[in-house]
């Protein structure tokens, strides 16, 4: 019976790696770079939620302004930081990347303060369906991660927009020959991943109603471990890898004996996947074909 | 006033010069020809014409506006298009999904259907393959795909950029047959090509490109006849 429930929680905990995973494939994709500080756009919804229920004590309300404002904080720092550098080295770009996750960081602990906050978004509690106690946020998180994930892709395969982006990650050049404005593509990209970032912040706020300012670091690497592994890049290998993330991490955890080991667990998988398949698990290799 | 005017242009890479102040025009109604060695800077300029790169001096106007900066996408929807050296089909998506790419700058969802079914008619082995995905075309396939996706925007300009590479004898005269199709339903076309014989045979006028230099202009017929172009070009 246990077994059922740690399954459910590392298939909830797997949903929300998969949502913010998607955020780095996409804008790896597409962009071609890291954005080191997609973890800390969850921390800005994480605070938004912790100001909005706290002045109006309406948790949908909150939420809409969470996804809203951390949409906003994606796109403006896209445009300041990293349109700039558009065709700079790798380097430079993931330098900057850091540096925009420390601005975020420091910002948000000059406003806040470096202890950590306390927002109750809703209690959800639990059901009990025979001998079974689940709860309530499992589920809740579960249930709505898979729906965002099959709406997106949706969108990627059925809209025009969608088909951009897909042909963007594909070859910049050629997309631009079509008439695509890259552009636009990447702002759309980052839209959508700091909306998936937006919805993480508030499953991890159901789950420990705790808020401080180095609150997406973890989230941010887990999740970019899972896109790792499932191959960079790639929509599917974003979930797939969220979901097997997740399922470890809480197997894992619910054994006292090996769960201080399981962030080592973790990165072991990370480097075992990475030296049998580089490209990770779901990660293609370019084909050329001359 | 041409329609295509390229004024003087270079190009670097870093420290590497690719074109060295070239300058040529398309008439309305033309098929240009630019051939030259591998590395003579032809893909370059098709490039700098794209907006995909932008040349350091120089000047290049379409229809009388000045196009060296203006991004791509912008250029596209003005009304040219490119098949671009190596084809670049986007290799995951459908035969149909390229197709669809191609139609990107176009509104009218009935005139997209329409243009299907026309591309559909000039190559019918597209059609068979409508849902098959483009990285599993033969190359030769894939370059049919290139050219019917670059049709997709109805450019009034055209330019291709080695539309016979890598293709049987046969394939490159069908190749071509296409493109003199193109022409006559109006199209304007600048093309680049190794192929020199095929490409002076249908070309209004030609300009020979040497390592960044335009070192001969003419008509098709004119450099046909021109002993060193034969000598360096036409083999022998
Ligand atoms: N991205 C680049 N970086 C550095 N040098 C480049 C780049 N692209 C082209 N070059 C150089 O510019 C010169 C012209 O190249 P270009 O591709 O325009 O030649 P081309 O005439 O199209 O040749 P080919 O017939 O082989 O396609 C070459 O010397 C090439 O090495
Ligand atoms: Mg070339």
């Amino acid at each position: 019976m246990d077994f059922i429930i740690t399954f459910l929680n590392g298939l909830s905990l797997g949903g929300v790696y998969a949502l913010i995973a998607l955020g780095y494939t996409m804008v790896y994709g597409i962009a071609k770079m890291l954005n080191f500080a997609h973890g800390d756009i969850i921390m800005v919804g994480g605070y938004v939620l912790f100001v909005f229920v706290g002045l109006t004590g309406e948790p949908i309300l909150a939420i809409i302004l969470a996804a809203f404002l951390c949409m906003l904080i994606g796109i403006s720092m896209e445009k300041a930081a990293y349109k700039p550098l558009r065709g700079a080295s790798p380097l430079a770009v993931l330098i900057t990347a850091i540096g925009v996750s420390y601005f975020l960081q420091s910002l948000a602990q000059i406003i806040f303060g470096a202890a950590p906050k306390f927002v109750v978004i809703a209690d959800l509690g639990t059901i009990t369906l025979g001998s079974l106690v689940i709860p309530v946020y499992s589920i809740v998180t579960l249930v709505v991660s898979i729906l965002i994930m099959i709406g997106l892709s949706l969108f990627i395969k059925f809209t025009k927009t969608g088909r951009a982006m897909i042909a963007v990650s594909e070859d910049k050049a050629a997309a631009q020959i079509m008439g695509i404005n890259v552009n636009n593509i990447i702002t759309v990209t980052f839209l959508i991943g700091s909306f998936l970032a937006a919805i993480a912040s508030v499953f991890y706020l159901l789950k420990a109603p705790n808020i401080s300012p180095t609150f997406g670091s973890k989230p941010g690497i887990k999740a970019f471990t899972a896109a790792v592994i499932g191959g960079i890049g790639s929509i599917p290998g974003a979930m797939l890898g969220g979901f097997l993330l997740g399922i470890v991490e809480v197997f894992s955890n619910s054994v006292p004996q090996i769960a201080p080991y399981t962030d080592a667990i973790e990165f072991l998988i990370l480097i075992i996947i990475l030296l049998v398949r580089p490209t990770g698990i779901l990660g293609k290799k370019r084909r050329e074909k001359v | 006033m041409a329609l295509l005017e390229v004024k003087d242009i270079s190009v670097y890479y870093g420290v590497i010069q690719a074109l060295k102040g070239i300058s040529f025009e398309v008439e309305e109604g033309e098929i240009v020809a630019l051939i030259g060695a591998n590395g003579a800077g032809k893909t370059t300029t098709m490039q700098a014409i794209m907006g995909l790169i932008h040349p350091k001096t120089g000047s290049i106007y379409y229809n009388g506006e000045r196009i060296d900066n203006i991004p791509t996408h912008k250029i596209v929807k003005m009304g040219m298009s490119e098949v671009p050296e190596g084809r670049h089909v986007f290799q995951e998506l459908t035969v149909y999904e390229n197709l669809m790419m191609g139609a990107y700058t176009v509104k009218n969802k009935e005139k997209i259907k329409e243009d299907v079914q026309e591309i559909f008619k000039l190559f019918p082995r597209l059609e068979e393959r409508r849902n098959q995905i483009a990285g599993t075309l033969s190359g030769g396939e894939q370059q049919m795909l290139a050219i019917s996706r670059a049709l997709m925007s109805h450019p009034k300009l055209l330019l291709l950029d080695e539309p016979s590479m890598g293709l049987s004898p046969l394939l490159v005269n069908e190749v071509f047959d296409i493109v003199k199709h193109i022409h006559q339903e109006g199209t304007t076309i600048l093309i680049v090509e190794q192929n020199a014989e095929k490409a002076l045979q249908i070309a209004d006028k030609a300009y020979v490109l040497e390592t960044g230099n335009i070192i001969l202009k003419g008509t098709g017929k004119e450099l046909r006849d021109n002993d060193d172009v034969k000598k360096a070009y036409l083999g022998g």
